[in-house]
């Protein structure tokens, strides 16, 4: 698929689409954009919220008319729909009343395709993107993911010209858009002659790199082509790989709009001391692998309240009887509780500890400072994150390298559970801070002085 | 299409997966089904050459035999007619929808004038149209059977319409994207999006509409218009006939056989329906019961689904095939700029001269012929009708919106009482007006005030009905929160639950005023053998001047029923709909 022929697909000249405005102003969301699809490539546009990404998806795939400019699709201009483009959408587009089998025939069946070949092809495209055995499941019965593989095996099975991809991954979650991103790579690869080329709409510059042969970068209000970047590394792409990494900060720089490149450089160094950081404070711990339980420190604080009044402890049964939850909605809480020290246990009979107490009658500042010193005694993760990020250059760290880090010893879910939960933990010890958006861990103000 | 329980299925309604169940359950199921079809096929067979009678030499009969014996074989005639109607109506319903949605410029036009035609009178239609159905089936009682089938379906058609048009304007974008890029033909993308998506709401409607027919059942069958009286075997004209013979046993006989047939066609229809339409919703809420049905469950397990795709895959390829020719959804963008405008200027210059025209023959035929005296005159008796239907709506949401929020902030009362009320508002009311009339008689009411009952009687379910849907849609967090800050009544109900059925009293609302405004002509002059009371009132004046066809009188009301009807929907409906969206919306 890396091999590019010069002949173009669909070509789009000086296209500028405008809107008007409620108080009739006009709105430029794409201005004067020049761009060919050619046979056998994979193309990201990659562009920043608003910045009119979608809707020059759109006009290539000629469900909406550009105001100026024009589209070709081989050579002839586009009056309505593309006929040699398929889409995948970031909202799946399935019909909730037809099955995944009719799901997927349903554009075979607008080309008159006869019943028995009709069933043939969706059969196979299903089995292509592993989604055996729900045939005849309903969309509504399937998770996200599994949604999302029927949005591709129906526009897989039409053996397109040019596949269009919409944010086809930012629905899900992480881990499961990570796994059908990987699924949907080894689809093309072994099928590399039903998909011409590809346009894979996104926001997100690691699944950009990850997938495309070349980025086109566009730029907000009004959407403009900014740059047009090739990636030439060699598939399958690991994300780890610096060259990978230096790809990605390029084309942030980019989309910032700050291409300093001796800034580059130096993140990249960054990044690489920060991994160091981070398997040298595993280094220590031999304990790295048990498991945080999914309790809250609110959670904990609350039993801690129920318990404080039962000197002699209570019965596990007693306790979940008493705050009505099954026992197997306690154990995390109590597991957590025994983990820090809060809690002590013997048969199936629970009491708090004198520390436990202490923290319980402690006021909000001292308890919370409590709670960090348990953590810092008994969990070796958040250890393992606190000297992680007292490592690195600026005191922060890319969540993603802990994540692995766990990947290593658990289940995806798992995975992904023990990192909220120490996440949950850490900042609630106001030992570090996450941003989600960033995936960025920092190290708390507080914690800066130890 | 059985009423056999099996207690087999009974025990286990969840399991209507085929290929697990027994052999024996998939015989009795089998054998259900196949009985149930016999059934309907030899009541149809039975049935049709019955239309088709020749008239006698004595015409068109004006009076049916109110034998008792009669009445099955009168519910089976009114039925027919009914389902006859309701299937014109949804043929009606997809063909106007779409022209509405489909074409700008239609759609401008369109979807006013269903306002229009949802507030003409059943009676109005009935006298401009019944020589034409006289004429198109000359010496058959064929005539006056289309004339009251007709009849039934203009009072079961607008809302349907209007249902479909609202699901095709609010299709999902997504959806509609990836069906032109698909390039579905027009045929294809009516099956698998337009009908689909419109499913849910168009089933209710259906219902609905089941019951403003039976409203107008006796109006229907008993055709009183032009100074004649043709009289169709039917359930309808049976209790208008008993009504003059002032046999009130025959009356409460025919009450009785309309009850058991509003109950099976729940059982047998609806509630099947309903069941089976859950798959086009577009998301599962895990809060409410999945709606189960024994008919669906039964029809399911006897796989007759498969025996019908023997016949149905063959036949569904060859519409597919040729249809193609219509054409691809969207295959084209619409063109903009000037020829676009020239287009439009043209249409709306035509429609100008046909509204001219329209207003210059209402001058000729009516205004100039009755004098502006008359218009005057029944403006006024539009006034004292709409007086009425104002003084309905306010006690009946006085009376209605504290039971129905009560019944629906509890979910097992509800759970038995909701598909009460719903069953209540497709009974036919006018079907004991005789009783009240009596009752009216005997204790000297005057029926200027007591047609407000009768209408309420017809009407007031709407409110009933969508106050406990609303009340029982209220979150039970918000009724917490109100409990935790130790609200008292009045308080809790100001600020939560008043606000919070507000939407869904619109909704009743309108419903029940329009079914107020057309049950005025029913509710204005009843009888009951020889005597006959008339309210003042423009319902009461419809209902005379239809009986002697005096078309300008006629066409006179009709039109200030229908200002008066468009008007309030402009005024005071619709402003209030968009504040209970705007501010009162709970989602």
């Amino acid at each position: 698929m890396t091999k590019i022929n010069s002949n173009g697909i669909i070509t789009a000249e000086h296209v500028t689409k405008t809107y008007q405005s409620d108080k009739g102003a006009e709105l430029t969301v794409l201005d004067n954009i020049d761009f060919t699809l050619h046979e056998g490539e994979v193309v990201a546009i990659l562009g920043r919220s608003g910045a009119g990404k979608s809707t020059l998806l759109r006009i290539l795939a000629g469900l909406v008319p550009a105001s100026k400019g024009s589209v070709e699709y081989r050579g002839k201009q586009l009056d309505g729909p593309n006929p040699g483009v398929a889409l995948v959408f970031q909202s799946f587009a399935l019909m909730p009343w037809l099955t995944v089998k009719d799901n997927v025939e349903l554009g075979l069946q607008a080309r008159g395709v006869p019943k028995k070949e009709r069933e043939k092809l969706s059969l196979a495209a299903i089995d292509a993107i592993g989604l055996d055995g729900f045939e005849s499941a309903y969309p509504k019965e399937l998770s996200g993911g599994m949604r999302q593989r029927v949005g591709i095996a129906r526009a897989l099975v039409l053996k397109p010209d040019a596949l269009f991809m919409d944010e086809p991954f930012s629905a899900l979650d992480v881990l499961t858009a990570e796994n059908l991103r990987q699924e949907v790579l080894k689809v093309w690869s072994e099928e590399a002659g039903s998909v011409k080329s590809v346009l894979i709409v996104t926001h997100n510059i690691e699944e950009a790199v990850e997938m495309a042969d070349r980025v086109l970068v566009l730029d907000s209000h009004p959407g403009r082509v900014i740059a047009d970047v090739p990636i030439n590394l060699d598939r399958p792409r690991d994300k780890q790989s610096d060259l990978f990494q230096s790809c990605v900060d390029y084309l942030y720089s980019i989309l910032t709009g700050q291409r300093d490149s001796e800034d580059i450089r130096r993140r990249l160094q960054t990044k690489v001391r920060n991994r160091q950081a981070v398997r040298d404070s595993v280094r220590d711990e031999e304990t790295a692998e048990r498991n945080l339980p999914d309790a809250t420190p609110g959670g904990l604080a609350g039993l801690a309240d129920v318990m404080v009044n039962q000197p002699n402890g209570m019965d596990l049964a007693d306790l979940a009887a008493k705050l009505s939850f099954e026992v197997d909605d306690l154990f995390p809480l109590i597991d957590a509780g025994l983990m820090l020290g809060i809690f002590q246990a013997d048969n199936g009979h629970v009491r708090l500890t004198d520390q436990g107490r202490a923290w319980h009658d402690a006021d909000i500042l001292e308890s919370k400072e409590m709670f960090s010193r348990m953590l810092m005694d008994h969990v070796p993760l958040i250890r393992i994150i606190d000297r992680a990020l007292k490592n690195s250059d600026d005191k922060s760290l890319h969540g993603s390298l802990i994540l692995d880090l766990l990947r290593a010893h658990h289940s995806d879910k798992e995975a992904v559970q023990q990192f909220d939960t120490a996440i949950t933990w850490g900042r609630y010890g106001e030992l570090f801070d996450y941003d989600a958006d960033d995936d960025r861990l920092t190290l708390d103000p507080e914690n800066h002085t130890e | 299409m059985n009423t056999v329980a099996l207690p087999g299925m009974l025990r286990s309604p969840l399991n209507d997966d085929r290929s697990q169940a027994s052999r024996s359950t998939r015989i009795w199921t089998g054998l259900a089904v196949a009985i149930g079809a016999l059934v309907l096929l030899g009541a149809l067979a039975y049935l049709l050459p019955a239309l088709g009678a020749p008239i006698g030499p004595a015409g068109v009969p004006s009076h049916v035999s109110t034998d008792p014996a009669n009445l099955p074989y009168y519910a089976l005639r009114s039925l027919f007619r009914m389902f006859t109607a309701l299937i014109i109506s949804l043929v009606f319903a997809f063909l106007y929808g779409l022209a509405a949605a489909r074409s700008r410029r239609l759609g401008a036009v369109l979807i006013p004038l269903l306002d229009i035609l949802q507030s003409v009178p059943v009676l109005g239609f009935l006298s401009a149209t019944i020589s034409i159905w006289l004429v198109l089936f000359p010496g058959s009682i064929m005539g006056v059977e289309a004339a009251s089938i007709f009849a039934i379906f203009t009072s079961q058609a607008w809302n349907m319409a209007f249902s479909f048009y609202n699901s095709l304007t609010s299709e999902p974008a997504d959806l509609d994207e990836a069906v032109r890029l698909m390039r579905l033909t027009r045929w294809q993308r009516f099956w698998k999006l337009d009908v689909p998506n419109s499913m849910i709401p168009l089933l209710w409607n259906c219902m609905m509409s089941m019951g403003g027919g039976w409203f107008f059942l006796t109006a229907s069958e008993m055709i009183s218009v032009n100074n004649r009286t043709l009289a169709l075997p039917g359930i309808g004209s049976f209790v208008e006939e008993a009504t003059a013979e002032q046999d009130l046993g025959k009356v409460g006989l025919a009450i009785l056989t309309m009850i058991v047939v509003v109950l099976l066609i729940d059982f047998l229809l609806w509630k099947p329906l309903t069941a089976w339409a859950e798959k086009f919703r577009y998301t599962s809420s895990q809060s409410t019961e999945p709606r189960r049905s024994l008919v669906l469950t039964v029809i399911r397990l006897s796989g007759v689904k498969d025996l019908l795709g023997l016949v149905g895959h063959p036949l569904a390829d060859l519409l597919d095939r040729i249809t193609r020719p219509l054409g691809r959804t969207g295959a084209r963008w619409s063109r903009g700029g000037g020829r676009r405008r020239t287009g439009d200027l043209l249409w709306w210059a035509c429609l100008a001269l046909i509204g001219l025209w329209g207003l210059w023959q209402l001058d000729r035929l009516v205004i100039r012929p009755l004098g502006l005296g008359e218009v005057g005159h029944v403006f006024q008796l539009g006034l004292l009708t709409f007086l009425r239907v104002l003084i309905l709506m306010v006690v009946c949401t006085i009376v209605w919106v504290p039971i129905g929020a009560l019944i629906g902030m509890n979910p097992r009362i509800s759970r038995y009482l909701q598909p009460l009320v719903q069953i209540l508002a497709s009974f036919p009311a006018n079907f004991i007006f005789p009783f009240v009339t009596m009752v009216f008689i005997i204790w000297r009411i005057d029926i200027n005030w007591g047609s407000i009952l009768l209408m309420a009687l017809g009407t007031q379910w709407y409110i009933l009905f969508n106050v406990i849907a609303g009340a029982s849609a209220i979150p039970d967090d918000l009724l917490e929160m109100s409990r935790s800050l130790g609200q008292n009544r009045w308080q809790r109900w100001k600020t939560l639950i008043l606000p919070a059925l507000f939407g869904s009293w619109c909704t009743g609302g309108i419903t029940a005023a329009g079914g107020a405004w057309n049950a005025s002509i029913v509710s204005e002059v009843v009888s009951y053998g020889k005597t006959e009371l008339t309210a003042r009132g423009l319902g009461a004046y419809i209902a005379q001047v239809t009986a002697t066809g005096d078309t300008p009188r006629i066409i006179l009301g009709v039109a200030v029923m229908s200002i008066f009807v468009v008007l309030a929907d402009r005024f005071f409906w619709s402003p209030l709909q968009s504040l209970a969206q705007r501010r009162y919306s709970l989602t």
